[in-house]
């Protein structure tokens, strides 16, 4: 037979084969399709939402960024604009933009504004795009008082051309003027722009800078003057290339976005499991007609060709169907879920992701990809069943028997055992460019491997089962045994979806544990009181301090100076805090988790770091740490590492003696408060509030109504977690009824003969329960203990080299118990469920159908 | 002690499937004694195997009144029937319908096990019936591993172990070689009597009906004796 025709028989073979599967279990085939199409609308609408957002920051970051050779970042609260004046008269230079980067804090608002402070005529070469669109209103922008909205600003805002906008310098507040507003094109993000002499004036920082944009003249080697102008600039500035500045932001989030994609997979690898499960279970059932097909002439290949093409045309409408439930996922999470899930990414896409047109520009080669995945994984999954089933004699098949699955079962467990050992030995590498990489494929081989010793534990179990001398349950556990294949199939849907959920229960209870704990070490004091988290104008003065420390009711409060600063390049800045006035009291105050043990080095300050930065910076316990003060470089010991769950890219903790003496800033814009016992909160909050010009602009939190926002934030934040978990574990169930109403339709005529020879109808039913509940038992207890090595994978390998914070395990006993339950309590209806249907036909019609 | 010998009592026992269509089978009448082995001959379509569930309690008639060992059917529940069905009714299939993971003794002792029949006695009477039927060698076996004749054979063991006042065989050499089928017949026959209780045959094959005492027909006009071609 030529190629053509054996591709053209295969295709006539598979559309018979397909057809009868169709017509014979239409509602098994549906599930499956949509078991697929489930896990790739999950993955499309995570990998949408998160390619587009990144796509925005990426357009924003390009439009702050703008065209720059070199970009000279200083700490946020600036250097003396001497440098500018220095790098400007640089030969090599061919032009200098001075700016002032500033996050304003606003009145009654929690966040700030990004306020751009610019040298118009400089910027417009360096940031065209930006500034192409002030070009009619470089006059007004020259106003003292004079801000250009970008379009998104204005709209949070509710701000228009000509209104005045409150901003908080200090203590107090200072009124803008809005005159004009940036079009959409120019800047997606929230964004004000000022002439920077009037944001110097403005601000308080008159004569001073924090970034310097600089473009060199023709034939200067760019690498060359960035290395040299390293070298001479004063401590904390630093000399970056363009792209640094740009990638900054998208790389932070990578490792959240890089979860979700994952969780995402693990609902698509469930689904190609499903598929697996069907074609394996309609292989193993139709076994009869495929050795019938052999015997009249078709050959092994046409027939795995055939098989293979079944579970391709399941991937395909699958796929088809979750790429249109994805679109549809985006659009929706973006628009609705947007202001809920504390991720500022959701925000950028919530405005991208207006209509499935946007979508589609944004993204139409990987709605393919997530096409060719989906098929692919629903074809793989297919794959291993229709070799079975081709390789299967066809005098066997027409004869019936499970036993070659007993075979290769009995061979899978050394697979198994070596995907276990590959497993352990993933958990041993480090982070892949900052991605848990090695974690995740641990995962997956220990799940794997896991899955392939089933079969031969299962095998060993019903094999020292005894004879009980009861005929429902030793006719139970002599099918199990004899058609142990099929029973596989089924625990392993178990064990797979409910090890995952396991896995996934144990670390989020651990970390919400871990992150109560952590909340409760910060918080000690009665309230806690703030200017805008971030901000870079808001402050109180030692006047401020005093007024507020002198409030009736007030027994004391410890006021901290919380800023932002620029470690590493290559890294986002790292929180700097100086509180409490001597080392022990901060020792005392921290989530401490090692201390050094030596005595500190004479003449040195004590600095407490978090594991953050011990992770992404590689400092230990007695390094020297140098941090750029005042325009200096200062050095600290580091004393000890903390735990911080609330600054992904690492804290310093210094006492605010130290800080006070190298920076000369006496300011706070942090403090907690402690009650004399006889005031209440509220009222201290009123008094508090009323030292200020601007009672509506502080933050100000019992520590109690803090630590229950703190932990709802947590809760939403895993509240998309617990939905793709929950997706994965449905599909899994699905398979799990799937298969035991499939296999006890499957075995109508062998009930229909027990109810002939005595069996009752409840006693079928019994059989089958007793058949479930043995299977599920099996698959809980299994998936328990795999779920508990996963979960330690996930606390100390995936999140540790994630997010760089530790978890302490904790196991949630109740929890667990509840899920066990409820998935032995599901099995044991689908069984029932499944028995009655199967025992509804009248047994005379059962014992008729040829089995 | 007639009313002790008799098995099964069929009184004016009617049937249809279809309001809008004639019965199957009408007034039907029927006694079977101990010991006496009966064959049932029709054309396809006449009822045949519908008598058979009847008599086995797995389908009601329409009218009429059916009882087995005494006791009249129409009393008793679905549950009832059943415990009844499984310690007084044995059933051979055309198709065998042995358990596929069970092996061989296991499925002849599925009976015993299912009415509690506690050890030895169970090994014993298995083991016996293994022997009688001619399939001792094979009692470790599985199904997958036997031929046609051997599969009726366990059929026929299993049908037999418990010794059920009633055995009730539908088409048992439908799928086996003349050979293998006379000898099936030779041993049904042979087990039936030995058990001291009563056989009804369902065939369309003459010679397989040969095998029994006597030869009803089932027709549109209800059991009557078979009348020997002239």
């Amino acid at each position: 037979m030529n190629n053509t025709g054996h591709s053209g028989a295969s295709l006539t073979i598979w559309r018979v084969l397909l057809l009868s599967q169709w017509r014979e279990q239409p509602v098994r085939l549906s599930v499956t399709v949509l078991a697929i199409a489930l896990g790739v609308a999950l993955g499309a609408a995570v990998y949408l939402i998160n390619t587009v957002a990144v796509g925005e920051f990426n357009v924003a970051a390009k439009r702050l960024v703008g065209e720059p050779d070199i970009v000279v970042r200083g700490p946020r609260d600036g250097f003396a604009q001497d440098l500018f004046v220095t790098l400007a008269q640089d030969p090599a230079v061919s032009l200098a933009s001075p700016m002032l980067e500033l996050e304003v804090a606003l009145p009654g608002r929690r966040d700030t504004l990004k306020v751009l402070g610019l040298d118009t005529f400089r910027a417009a070469a360096l940031q065209p795009a930006l500034i192409g669109d002030i070009a009619g209103g470089v006059f007004d922008l020259l106003q003292p008082d004079g801000i250009f909205l970008s379009t998104s600003a204005a709209q949070q805002l509710e701000l228009k051309r000509g209104d005045r906008l409150t901003v908080i310098v200090g203590d107090a507040p200072r009124s803008l003027r809005v005159v004009g507003i940036l079009s959409e094109a120019a800047y997606g993000q929230a964004l004000g722009v000022m002439d920077i002499g009037s944001a110097q004036w403005l601000f308080q920082k008159i004569g001073r800078v924090n970034r310097i944009d600089l473009r060199l003249e023709s034939g200067v080697n760019v690498d060359s003057f960035r290395t040299a102008l390293r070298r001479r600039l004063p401590a904390g500035i630093l000399a970056l290339a363009p792209e640094v500045e740009r990638d900054r932001t998208v790389t932070a989030t990578r490792a959240y976005r890089v979860n979700l994609n994952m969780l995402a997979l693990v609902a698509l690898l469930t689904g190609a499991f499903l598929v697996f499960s069907t074609q394996s279970l309609s292989v193993l059932r139709r076994r009869g007609s495929l050795g019938l097909l052999r015997a009249l002439g078709v050959t092994r290949g046409q027939l795995q060709l055939a098989l293979i093409g079944e579970g391709a045309a399941f991937g395909l409408v699958g796929s088809l169907a979750g790429i249109v439930l994805g679109l549809a996922c985006a659009t929706a999470v973006s628009q609705w879920v947007a202001g809920d899930l504390g991720n500022a990414q959701l925000h950028a896409a919530g405005s991208a992701l207006h209509s499935v047109r946007a979508i589609l520009r944004a993204a139409p080669l990987s709605l393919l990809v997530f096409l060719a995945i989906g098929t692919a994984v629903a074809t793989l999954g297919a794959w291993l069943p229709a070799r079975n089933a081709a390789r299967q004699e066809p005098a066997r098949s027409l004869k019936g028997g499970d036993a070659d699955y007993t075979v290769v079962a009995s061979r899978s467990w050394r697979i198994g055992i070596a995907l276990l050992a590959a497993g352990a030995l993933l958990t041993t590498l480090p982070a892949l460019g900052g991605l848990p990489v090695s974690g995740y494929a641990a995962i997956a081989a220990l799940l794997f491997g896991a899955v392939l010793l089933v079969p031969v534990l299962w095998v060993k179990i019903l094999q020292i089962a005894p004879r009980t001398g009861v005929a429902v349950a030793d006719t139970a556990i002599a099918q199990l045994r004899e058609n142990v294949g099929l029973s596989t199939l089924s625990i392993a849907s178990v064990i797979v979806s409910f090890s995952l959920m396991v896995a996934m229960a144990i670390m989020v209870y651990s970390f919400r544990a871990s992150f109560e704990h952590w909340l409760g070490k910060l918080l000690p004091a009665d309230m806690q009181m703030r200017e805008p988290l971030g901000n870079d104008t808001a402050y109180w003065s030692p006047a401020d301090q005093a007024r507020l420390a002198a409030v009736p009711g007030i027994s004391r409060i410890d006021f901290r100076r919380t800023r932002q600063m620029m470690l590493d390049a290559a890294h986002p800045p790292v929180t700097l805090i100086a509180r409490n006035s001597t080392g022990a009291q901060v020792a005392d105050a921290l989530p401490l988790l090692r201390r050094l043990q030596s005595p500190m080095p004479a003449d040195t300050e004590p600095a407490w770091i978090s594991e953050a930065l011990q992770d992404l910076y590689g400092y230990h316990l007695g390094d020297t740490l140098a941090l750029p003060l005042g325009g200096r470089t200062r050095h600290f010991t580091i004393a000890g590492i903390w735990r911080d769950y609330a600054r992904a890219f690492g804290a310093i903790v210094i006492t605010r003696t130290a800080y006070v003496e190298a920076t000369g800033d006496s300011s706070a814009n942090e403090g907690a408060v402690w009650l004399d016992g006889r005031t209440t909160p509220a009222a201290a909050e009123a008094a508090l509030r009323g030292c200020f010009e601007r009672p509506d602009s502080l933050d100000i939190l019992t520590s109690t109504a803090l630590r229950e926002r703190s932990l709802g934030l947590f809760d939403r934040a895993f509240a998309i977690t617990y939905a793709l978990e929950a997706v994965a574990v449905l599909i899994g169930l699905v398979g799990v009824s799937l298969t035991a109403s499939s296999t006890a339709l499957a075995r109508r005529a062998e009930f229909g003969m027990l109810r002939h020879i005595g069996m009752l109808r409840r006693q079928v039913i019994g059989m089958l329960a007793s058949e479930g509940a043995l299977m599920s038992l099996f698959g809980v207890v299994y998936g328990l203990i795999l779920g508990g090595v996963l979960s330690l994978v996930l606390v100390y390998v995936v999140n540790r080299q994630s997010f760089n914070w530790s978890i302490d395990l904790a196991l949630p006993f109740w929890q667990l118990a509840i899920l066990a339950q409820t998935l032995i309590a599901a099995a044991a209806v689908t069984a029932l469920w499944s028995g009655r249907i199967a025992t509804s036909q009248d047994a005379v019609r059962a014992v008729r159908e040829d089995w | 002690m007639e009313a002790e010998n008799t098995v099964v009592r069929l009184e004016n026992l009617s049937k249809r499937f279809r309001r809008d269509r004639p019965p199957i089978f009408e007034g039907l009448k029927l006694e079977l004694q101990r010991g006496e082995y009966l064959a049932i001959m029709g054309e396809s379509g006449v009822g045949k195997s519908t008598l058979l569930n009847l008599l086995a309690g797995l389908d009601r008639p329409d009218s009429g009144r059916i009882w087995l060992e005494g006791i009249d059917l129409s009393l008793l529940d679905d549950d009832a029937i059943t415990l009844l069905r499984r310690r007084s009714v044995g059933f051979v299939f055309q198709a065998f319908h042995v358990l596929p993971y069970l092996t061989v003794e296991q499925n002849i002792a599925l009976p015993l096990e299912l009415l509690r029949v506690a050890e030895p006695e169970r090994t014993e009477r298995t083991a016996h019936m293994l022997e009688a039927v001619g399939i001792g060698s094979l009692a470790r076996r599985f199904p997958r591993e036997l031929s046609g004749g051997e599969l009726q054979r366990i059929a026929i063991a299993r049908a037999l172990v418990h010794r059920p006042r009633l055995v009730l065989a539908d088409e048992p050499t439908g799928n086996l070689d003349p050979r293998t089928a006379a000898q099936t017949l030779a041993l049904l026959r042979t087990q039936v009597k030995s058990n001291a209780g009563a056989g009804i045959l369902i065939t369309h094959s003459r010679a397989a009906a040969d095998t029994a005492d006597r030869i009803l027909v089932l027709d549109g006009q209800g059991l009557k004796p078979l009348v020997p071609a002239t």
